[in-house]
């Protein structure tokens, strides 16, 4: 495994590159949404969770580790999502997620910046026209609590500012209660705004509470044109989990064979360690195999997890451990 | 190390929630040695301890029961190791608290850790032994399964200093629930010794909480309080037991009133703060 | 007559291609941490002979056919010098040892089990051909689990439920299998020795290793001298054990001919008998159930340890409706799997054991493709030394067929369809062996009707080969009789 294998799959001058949908099915009624979502299987927790446990005993060393490392480097997602954040903020993200580690250059750009809607803008001065991609939350993220009007306006406001990506929110409560079409026409109506966006849909699995709901929510989200589908906000207690990364990557793998078309996955929240990273490439590696291997279908929504991977890319590349000063702190 | 030297005398202090915090209302007690010599200012565990523990044994339990009980018999058998290696220092405690002759006081020590390593081995055995599968007349799968009664309060022994708190701890903790005890009140340093050693035997904190203080003080509170679910009052007076019962009535508590620390007294004890949770399940293509 | 429909052929191929672009570089557990001797003499009496008074063999590395160690060949003085020293221990010393003093050396010998785990684990992994995965995650865990659980039941015989005072049997022969070779150790001694028993333990020919660390364990513990004796050899040594006047109970684990055996040699000899043996498992799998970890399921039923498992889920069940999903899915897993070096950590399926063991996989999926059954193999690539046999499916196979009939022992499987789930029942009971078997479906009440009518020992509801000390496990009809682990395993040790 060289590093000439990883430019394949770092972001190169012509960006991001996801295909446009083609061969969906649309729902105009609530029944032939049901009739659909019917057919999926059920998931046993205990399988999942002994999957996944059996997974994490995977070791990746020496060359494999290296190239996982850059590998999960270009599918950081670098975030900022405070109420504090201001254009100075993003700015130094910004630089940070075009060269991750000022001293070295050999490290890949992560794929994306990911900003409020307010912040798209600055963003977008920052980075210009480098291949990292400016992603922007909406539809009242993170809770999702507006109407249909607002989210759409919100949606579009991040578009017109520059935005390459969207991570839009699904409404849990209409979810939770059962009215999955309302659900499934935002997804829809979100996907029209965005124009040449792409959309990541965020379920909020932790809200979700069962496996059964995330595979459901999952199907739904492709459905209705999802480019990516996410696990979580970051905002609540439960956020991304291996075992639900483990149904998603089933999700978007069942659904490529179903429909030819692949959805990409993005595990954000909670994810700090280098070590969870790789455990999360071991799940998309051994489930939905190396097509989803590329910053264009795999992503990780993280910020503290770009200094650690740079930390043990460093003890790799060195075999001496750094000083986690070394790295700026964005 | 110079024999004239000053020692360094110990803080007696309660164990709550797996922290050693003393009393909140700041209150001591003196403790002294079975000739009336002075040994430790120990806390005296006011009613509002008693609370904060009972918030803490609630919050623990659940986390104490939802482990395997493989592992919870590998907790209670590390306390025991570590009662083991500080034998001595338990021993020495006793015989000064009771009195005893060294080589009784050693007995006794090794007589509680024995018991320890026996509730250990219960954890494991309770499903077995006090539930199973019920051949009920229809097409269903019935079968009842051994659960605790969730958060136990109990009075240790008031001269049996170690011996006498291991009973009452243990079989309720090894059958899940999470304890309060109320340490001897003239003797607590063995049991202060035993609550040091839990903080390095793997309990979740909360699951065992030792209180030092008065009997006639926190009992009562004990009995009445709404969410604790089982009362050990055999090592009571037992002139205190009707209006201890009657106050616990108040939340249908169990409550056990033996005494002795016999296997079959031991095994009674266990029962007492274990509920049957019988499930139905439907047989049919 | 074949299967009602023809399941389409599945492009190996193709389906790697499919498979994950991490290509995980070696992650090799160290060898050096095993400290296996050079040659090992027998464990009776609390001491290990030496070498010299015996004859010997090698015991070799199933993966590399490196030999490892010379191991004594226990004759029939052998045999008699450690049933005296069992019986002698018995009646001086461990009939007189209290249930609370007999648990905390059984307590301590869980703990040594514990400390020297990666040891274990290694040693296990370099005897046997398993791979460091499941020797470190499965094998020795149990094994002292197995020990804590039983040394729990040593001072609480009386609430047992076999009277108010059960007593032992007295020198119990133990003679174990190679598949499980520290783990069938544990089943056997834990509670046999928690019973108040002594022992004679035989392990396998091909996997001695961990025994005798075992034996060097049992020191450690200072368990007081003869209590349990170990003693290594061939079918000979097993042969002079079962027959030997001064034992008084025999256990065994190993296949159903040598289980036959024994029962008719000591037949009316008054010993004791349990006997653990062969299986063929069904897997049936109905259309509602949770289809991935099905598929996880199925995998683990027969590819777990290489499928040298008695309770192995050797026969798969599909429901017709979903068989075709089923097959694509868990060909898809099978050309995953990761064959070859036991000791790396990442391998999931490891060396055959023997030879031996070898020629018997392949002489017997030779006759499934004669037959007429579909064979189906990974495409991974096999060391060049060793034992080895690629993770293999048949398809189109019949109930006649012998694939699915006898026990391979080995990771292959065959699979059937059915349509209703009465169907799936007569299968599953078409055999005579009756260990164990899986059931997959959400449906609650279908699952219990069907496990109520499935004749087997254990049966696995939406899971496979799960072990616990506390479960009872073992068989029906030509599996054997009597069980191991739980309350149920103590009757096995137990005059009653």
């Amino acid at each position: 495994m060289t590093s000439s294998a990883l430019r394949l799959v770092t972001p190169d001058s012509t960006g991001i590159e996801i295909p446009t949908r083609k061969n969906l099915p649309t729902f105009v009624t609530e029944s032939g949404l049901r009739t659909e979502l019917k057919k999926l299987s059920g998931i046993d927790a205990v399988g999942a969770e002994a999957r996944i446990a059996k997974l994490s005993t995977r070791s990746l060393k020496k060359e494999t580790k290296k190239y996982a490392i850059d590998l999960a480097i270009s599918m950081v997602d670098l975030t900022t999502l405070e109420g504090a954040d201001t254009a100075g903020r993003v700015a130094s993200l910004c630089t940070k997620a075009m060269h991750p580690d000022a001293n070295n250059l050999s490290v890949p750009s992560v794929a994306a910046v990911c900003v409020y809607p307010d912040m798209v803008a600055n963003a977008r001065a920052v980075i210009g026209s480098s291949p990292v991609h400016v992603a922007s939350v909406s539809t009242a993220f993170p809770s999702g609590r507006a109407s249909l009007a607002v989210k759409l306006l919100d949606t579009k406001d991040a578009v017109e500012a520059g935005a390459d990506e969207i991570d839009m929110v699904i409404d849990r409560g209409a979810f939770l209660s059962g009215n999955l079409f309302k659900v499934y026409e935002e997804i829809v109506a979100v996907k029209a705004v965005c124009g040449t966006a792409h959309l990541k849909v965020i379920l909020e699995t932790g809200e979700l509470v069962t496996y059964d709901n995330v595979r459901k929510a999952s199907w739904l989200a492709m459905l209705a044109g999802a480019d990516f589908i996410k696990t979580s906000t970051g905002k609540v207690g439960v956020n991304a989990t291996l075992p639900v990364a483990l149904v998603m990557l089933e999700a978007v793998r069942d659904f490529a064979e179903e429909y030819g078309e692949l959805v990409g996955v993005k595990v954000a929240g909670g994810i700090r360690t280098t070590k969870d990273a790789l455990k999360y490439l071991v799940v998309v590696n051994e489930t939905a195999g190396s097509s989803w291997l590329t910053p264009e279908y795999f992503r990780f929504g993280a910020s503290s997890l770009l200094n650690d991977l740079l930390l043990q890319r460093t003890k790799q590349l060195s075999g001496n451990y750094a000083r986690p000063d070394r790295f700026s702190g964005d | 190390m110079s024999e004239n030297r000053l020692e360094i005398r110990k803080t007696y202090k309660l164990l709550v929630n797996g922290a050693f915090p003393r009393s909140e209302s700041g209150r001591t007690y003196e403790v002294v040695d079975a000739e009336g010599k002075f040994i430790a200012n120990v806390a005296q565990a006011s009613r509002k301890d008693l609370r904060e523990a009972v918030v803490a044994a609630r919050a623990a339990q659940a986390k104490w029961w939802s482990q395997s009980a493989y592992n919870r018999g590998q907790v209670i058998y590390r306390l025991a190791e570590m009662a083991e290696s500080r034998h001595a220092e338990i021993a020495e405690a006793v015989e000064l608290s009771e009195g005893v002759k060294s080589k009784e006081a050693r007995k006794s020590v090794s007589r509680g850790i024995d018991r320890m390593v026996w509730y250990a081995g219960w954890t494991d055995k309770i499903a077995q032994v006090f539930g199973g599968a019920n051949p009920v007349a229809g097409p269903f799968f019935n079968f009842s399964l051994p659960v605790p009664s969730g958060v136990v309060a109990a009075v240790a022994h008031p001269t049996n200093s170690f011996e006498g708190l291991i009973d009452v701890t243990f079989g309720a903790i090894a059958a899940g629930n999470s304890v309060i005890v109320l340490a001897s009140s003239d003797r607590p340093v063995p049991a202060v010794l035993l609550g040091e050693m839990s903080a390095v035997s793997d309990f979740p904190g909360g699951v065992l909480n030792i209180l030092t203080g008065k009997v006639e003080e926190l009992a009562p509170v004990m009995a009445s309080h709404e969410d604790i679910d089982g009362l050990d009052i055999g090592c009571v007076q037992a002139t205190e037991h009707t209006a201890l019962i009657s106050a616990a009535a108040g939340s249908i508590k169990r409550v056990f009133e033996g005494q002795g620390f016999d296997e079959t007294t031991a095994v009674r004890r266990l029962r007492t703060f274990i509920e049957t949770s019988t499930v139905w399940h439907t047989k049919g293509q | 007559m074949l299967d009602p429909i023809v399941l389409v052929e599945t492009d190996m191929e193709s389906l790697h291609s499919q498979l994950g672009g991490l290509q995980y570089d070696n992650a090799p557990e160290s060898a050096a941490i095993a400290k296996i001797k050079k040659e090992y003499g027998l464990f009776i009496n609390g001491q290990f002979t030496s070498p010299k008074d015996h004859k010997s063999f090698f015991t070799i590395n199933p993966a590399t056919e490196e030999k490892l160690s010379k191991i004594s060949q226990a004759d029939a003085n052998d045999v008699d010098a450690a049933v005296q020293s069992a019986k002698r221990a018995y009646e001086k010393v461990w009939s007189k040892t209290t249930g609370p003093e007999r648990a905390k050396y059984l307590f301590r010998i869980a703990r040594l089990i514990q400390e020297r785990s990666r040891e274990l684990a290694v040693t296990e992994t370099l005897d046997n051909g398993k791979p460091i995965r499941e020797t470190r995650d499965i094998d020795v865990p149990l094994a002292a689990a197995h020990f804590f659980y039983y040394a729990g039941w040593a001072d609480k015989l009386s609430f047992a439920g076999y009277g108010a005072d059960p007593k032992p049997i007295g020198v119990a022969g133990q003679i174990i299998p190679w598949n499980f070779p520290l783990l069938m150790a544990a089943w056997k001694l834990a509670p046999a020795l928690a019973a108040g028993n002594t022992c004679v333990l035989k392990p396998a020919e091909t996997t001695p290793l961990t025994a005798l660390l075992l034996a060097e364990i049992l020191q450690q513990a200072e368990l007081p001298d003869g209590v349990v004796n170990i003693i290594t050899g061939d079918g000979s040594t097993g042969a002079a054990l079962v027959e030997h006047p001064d034992v008084n109970k025999i256990a065994f684990t190993g296949s159903t001919g040598v289980g036959r055996m024994i029962q008719q040699r000591i037949a009316g000899s008054g010993k004791h008998l349990t006997l653990e043996l062969g299986g063929k498992g069904a897997n049936i799998v109905f259309e509602d159930a949770p289809i991935d970890e099905m598929v996880e399921g199925i995998i683990d039923g027969i590819f777990f340890n290489q499928g040298h498992v008695c309770c192995a889920g050797s026969r798969l069940l599909v429901q017709e409706s979903i068989a075709e999903d089923v097959l694509r899915r868990l060909m898809r897993r099978v050309e995953q799997l990761r064959v070859g070096d036991p000791m790396d950590k990442n391998t999931d399926v490891g060396a055959v054991n023997s030879a031996e063991q070898l020629a018997r996989i392949s002489e017997l999926t030779a006759t499934g493709e004669e037959e007429g059954a579909t064979r189906l193999t990974s495409t991974c690539v096999l060391p060049s030394k060793g034992f080895w046999f690629p993770p293999t499916v048949f398809t189109n196979v019949s109930q006649s067929h012998r694939i699915a009939r006898e026990e391979i022992f080995g990771p292959v499987l065959s699979m059937l369809t059915f349509r209703t789930p009465e169907e799936a029942v007569q299968k599953a009971n078409n055999t005579n062996y009756g260990l164990a078997c899986g059931v997959w479906s959400e449906k609650g009440s279908r699952t219990l009707w069907v496990a109520e009518r499935l004749r087997a020992g254990v049966i696995w509801a939406n899971t496979y080969n799960k072990f616990d000390p506390t479960s009872p496990f073992g068989g029906v009809r030509e599996s054997g009789f009597g069980r191991e682990g739980g309350r149920q395993g103590l009757e096995a040790y137990l005059n009653v």
